[in-house]
């Protein structure tokens, strides 16, 4: 595995097969007494947030201090030379306090890109502007696996705002490696003008492609693309792409319902759809959280194994302690 | 007076030429000249002094970033003599006070002349005409107006500054950008900017303004210039104006002519440009539009920026690439190596032809005598890396560092004095 996680493209199918069967191992811990393990005892990991969310800055605090990372909360809102610290000077300032791992959002596309050129650390991409959000992909990935099985041949139907998504870009390249078939579906506005050299299917009849999908995926449809003639009204779209009951009963009986959140109930998705049993959203951010503790052990984890037979006390060396990453092929447990 | 021996006048034969006089005194074979500084031009090519139509010396207001002083001191060691300085400076460059500023910096300077481009609009702002008038007027004598950085949207505005500039046989260069096509834009529109999520920037956004702009050029009978052209579709409608007798006239720069929007695939904003880095396929375009002449000339668009304004994520960093110093090595690499153009070529689009859209009487003449002597000698047998270190700028902003390009600029001299010699600037 890189030792960056910036792109979705960055993951084989062996590394992505690993963190999802790695998060499988760690979701065990969810059951016993004490939740916490001693993997990242003494690894510094600190979540730069630029740009607010909530939700995605406290699922990787969560699985920071699940694996007993100590854990610093950044917070810099606006990022350019003119105002305030730039950004550069901001990864100097972490590679002087030892971050061993830096989980960024960001506004701006490609910065973390730029900040794995200016920090020794790892580098985990927690969303940046509208390129990229790999853990948004991996929860879902394994969200679905944990719903559907094996993802080889499964149907995934992204629908929404594709132009400027990073979970879109991402979930399309993720799923593309894992065997899954994504078509994408928008007003043709939404798309971006070269989406036929991505590794999927485009189409601008929702109702077309509902049969035929295991997984029907909505985005969230921004405020400001409301006003800036992407589609002429709010309901217009929401008839033409939104998630209703009508369509929800087009759906396979096995198909799931997915949203990375926040939703616009009313908007992309109707509140009876989102509250459906064939809803994940919940398990979705249930999920993000065992997902990043796999990515932050992976990435930072050295030698230790991610969970050992039994409840390792913390500060115990586990007997397992030369496990090599990416080799053990007894954790491979598809569900 | 300096005598330089051996050198092939545009690649030809070897040659002697005495410079005396700030002119070409006499060219031949075995010429001697008691007194004479003899500069040994063995192997070496000589070309008229090289002219860049499209220059930001930003000075004053950016000090920092460039001045003239430093800016046309790297135009010489690029080989030039003459440099057309933008009016994007702060002030603006858009009143007689301000061009005579930025002219008479240059003549202290004594590098190259500088002579300064007039803005259009007052405050490039889009909104009323500068005094062009007055400008052109000055000691500066402007002949070049454009709001370069801004595109003049506004047709009846820029109609209106095609028109009034025939009084004084001047140009408009347009900065072709439809705004609205290309708000908040980042980089070429296309299969990189989708992957890349880095807001597109159009072709049809520089195409749709050129093509505007060459029929209301037609219309007036007035000349007009475009700057940096980057798109395959530009050079064809470029083309078709030319082919109807119209005075239109284009300029690329070299970064349009050897850098793909690939680049931006490392997001580092030394590849951030305006307009952007396009496709190979443009590229092929500009070369052949080049070639054949459908694109006059290369110019520049040397943009000096310090290091702050780049070492950024990409959306908030500075667009712009200095080119001064590597313009004739990127053309020898693009155009020469790959038998598009010839020394002659080089020379008829790098001095001659923008020296003629300037309106510059004594740049850009033949190495003959009785000429100005404004000539460069240049090595084209050397390959390097490209190293920013050794650059006269004071910016280091160069998307070519560390690429391996052939060539090397001698020495330069400007009406006789060298400005350059030894590869080094004097």
């Amino acid at each position: 595995m890189k030792r960056h996680l910036i792109s979705a493209a960055d993951l084989t199918r062996d590394d992505a097969l690993l963190i999802l069967d790695t998060a499988e191992e760690l979701s065990r811990i969810a059951d016993r007494p004490i939740k916490k393990l001693p993997t990242l005892r003494g690894r510094t990991v600190v979540n730069l947030f630029f740009e607010d969310s909530t939700r995605t800055r406290i699922s990787f605090e969560a699985a920071a201090k699940r694996l007993s990372a100590d854990v610093i909360n950044f917070s810099a809102k606006g990022s350019s030379v003119s105002k305030g610290e730039s950004l550069k000077d901001t990864a100097l300032t972490l590679e002087a306090m030892g971050a061993d791992g830096v989980v960024i959002r960001h506004n701006a596309s490609g910065a973390p890109h730029r900040l794995a050129g200016w920090v020794r650390g790892s580098v985990v991409n927690a969303g940046d502007g509208t390129h990229e959000h790999p853990t948004q992909a991996l929860l879902d990935a394994y969200t679905m696996r944990r719903r559907l099985g094996d993802l080889d041949g499964r149907r995934v139907t992204i629908v929404g705002d594709i132009l400027h998504s990073r979970v879109a870009r991402s979930n399309v390249l993720l799923l593309n490696t894992l065997g899954a078939e994504v078509t994408l579906v928008a007003p043709p506005t939404l798309f971006p003008v070269s989406v036929d050299t991505w590794p999927c299917e485009v189409a601008y009849d929702f109702d077309a492609v509902l049969p035929k999908s295991d997984v029907v995926m909505m985005l969230r449809v921004q405020q400001e693309r409301m006003t800036a003639a992407y589609f002429p009204t709010v309901r217009e779209y929401s008839r033409r792409y939104g998630l209703d009951a009508r369509r929800l009963a087009a759906l396979q009986d096995h198909a799931i319902v997915m949203h990375p959140g926040p939703m616009n109930r009313g908007v992309e998705i109707a509140a009876e759809v989102a509250d459906s049993p064939r809803s994940t959203i919940v398990e979705q951010v249930a999920n993000g959280v065992t997902v990043r503790m796999a990515v932050l052990y992976l990435l930072l984890g050295g030698s230790e194994p991610a969970i050992g037979g039994d409840v390792t006390p913390a500060g115990a060396v586990s007997p397992n302690g030369d496990a090599k990453r990416g080799g053990d092929a007894s954790r491979r447990e598809d569900a | 007076m300096h005598l330089i021996k051996g050198a092939r006048i545009l690649g030809g034969a070897p040659a002697d030429i005495l410079l005396r006089d700030g002119v070409v005194a006499e060219v031949g074979a075995g010429l001697t000249a008691a007194g004479a500084t003899v500069v040994d031009a063995d192997g070496l090519i000589a070309l008229p002094g090289l002219v860049d139509l499209h220059t930001h010396l930003r000075e004053p207001g950016r000090e920092d970033a460039e001045t003239v002083e430093s800016g046309t001191r790297a135009a010489a060691a690029g080989g030039y003599t003459a440099v057309h300085a933008m009016a994007n400076t702060e002030p603006v460059a858009d009143t007689a006070g301000v061009v005579e500023q930025v002219w008479r910096l240059g003549r202290e300077a004594g590098h190259c002349d500088v002579h300064p481009v007039g803005a259009v609009t007052r405050g490039l702002e889009g909104e009323r005409l500068a005094e062009l008038g007055a400008m052109a007027d000055s000691a500066a004598r402007v002949r070049v107006f454009s709001d370069d950085g801004h595109c003049v949207s506004d047709a009846v505005l820029m109609r209106r500054a095609l028109e009034y500039v025939k009084a004084f046989d001047g140009v408009v260069a347009q900065h072709a950008q439809e705004p609205r096509l290309t708000e908040h834009a980042q980089m070429n529109e296309g299969e990189v900017s989708g992957r890349l999520g880095l807001a597109g920037w159009p072709a049809v956004a520089e195409e749709a303004i050129i093509s505007r702009d060459c029929l209301l050029a037609a219309h007036v009978g007035s000349r007009l210039h475009v700057c940096h052209v980057s798109t395959a579709g530009s050079v064809e409608i470029i083309r078709w104006a030319k082919s109807k007798g119209w005075q239109v006239t284009a300029e690329v720069t070299p970064h349009h002519l050897l850098l793909t929007d690939e680049l931006a695939e490392t997001y580092d904003p030394v590849y951030k440009v305006n307009p952007p880095l396009r496709t190979k396929a443009d590229i092929d375009a500009l070369r052949e539009a080049l070639a054949d002449g459908t694109i006059d000339c290369v110019a520049t668009d040397h943009a000096p920026h310090p290091a702050e304004a780049k070492e950024t994520e990409w959306a908030p960093a500075a667009m712009g690439m200095i080119g001064l110093e590597t313009a004739l090595s990127v053309v020898q690499e693009a155009m020469v190596e790959t038998g598009l153009l010839d020394w002659a070529g080089v020379a008829d689009r790098l001095a001659v032809r923008p020296a003629r859209i300037g309106r510059l009487s004594g740049q850009g003449r033949p190495i003959e005598v009785g000429a100005p002597a404004n000539l460069t000698l240049y090595d084209p047998s050397v390959r390097t890396a490209v190293d920013p270190r050794g650059f006269v700028s004071k910016s280091r902003n160069t998307p070519f560092a560390g690429l391996e390009l052939p060539g090397r600029v001698q020495a330069t001299f400007l009406r006789g004095r060298p400005t350059v010699l030894e590869g080094k600037p004097i």
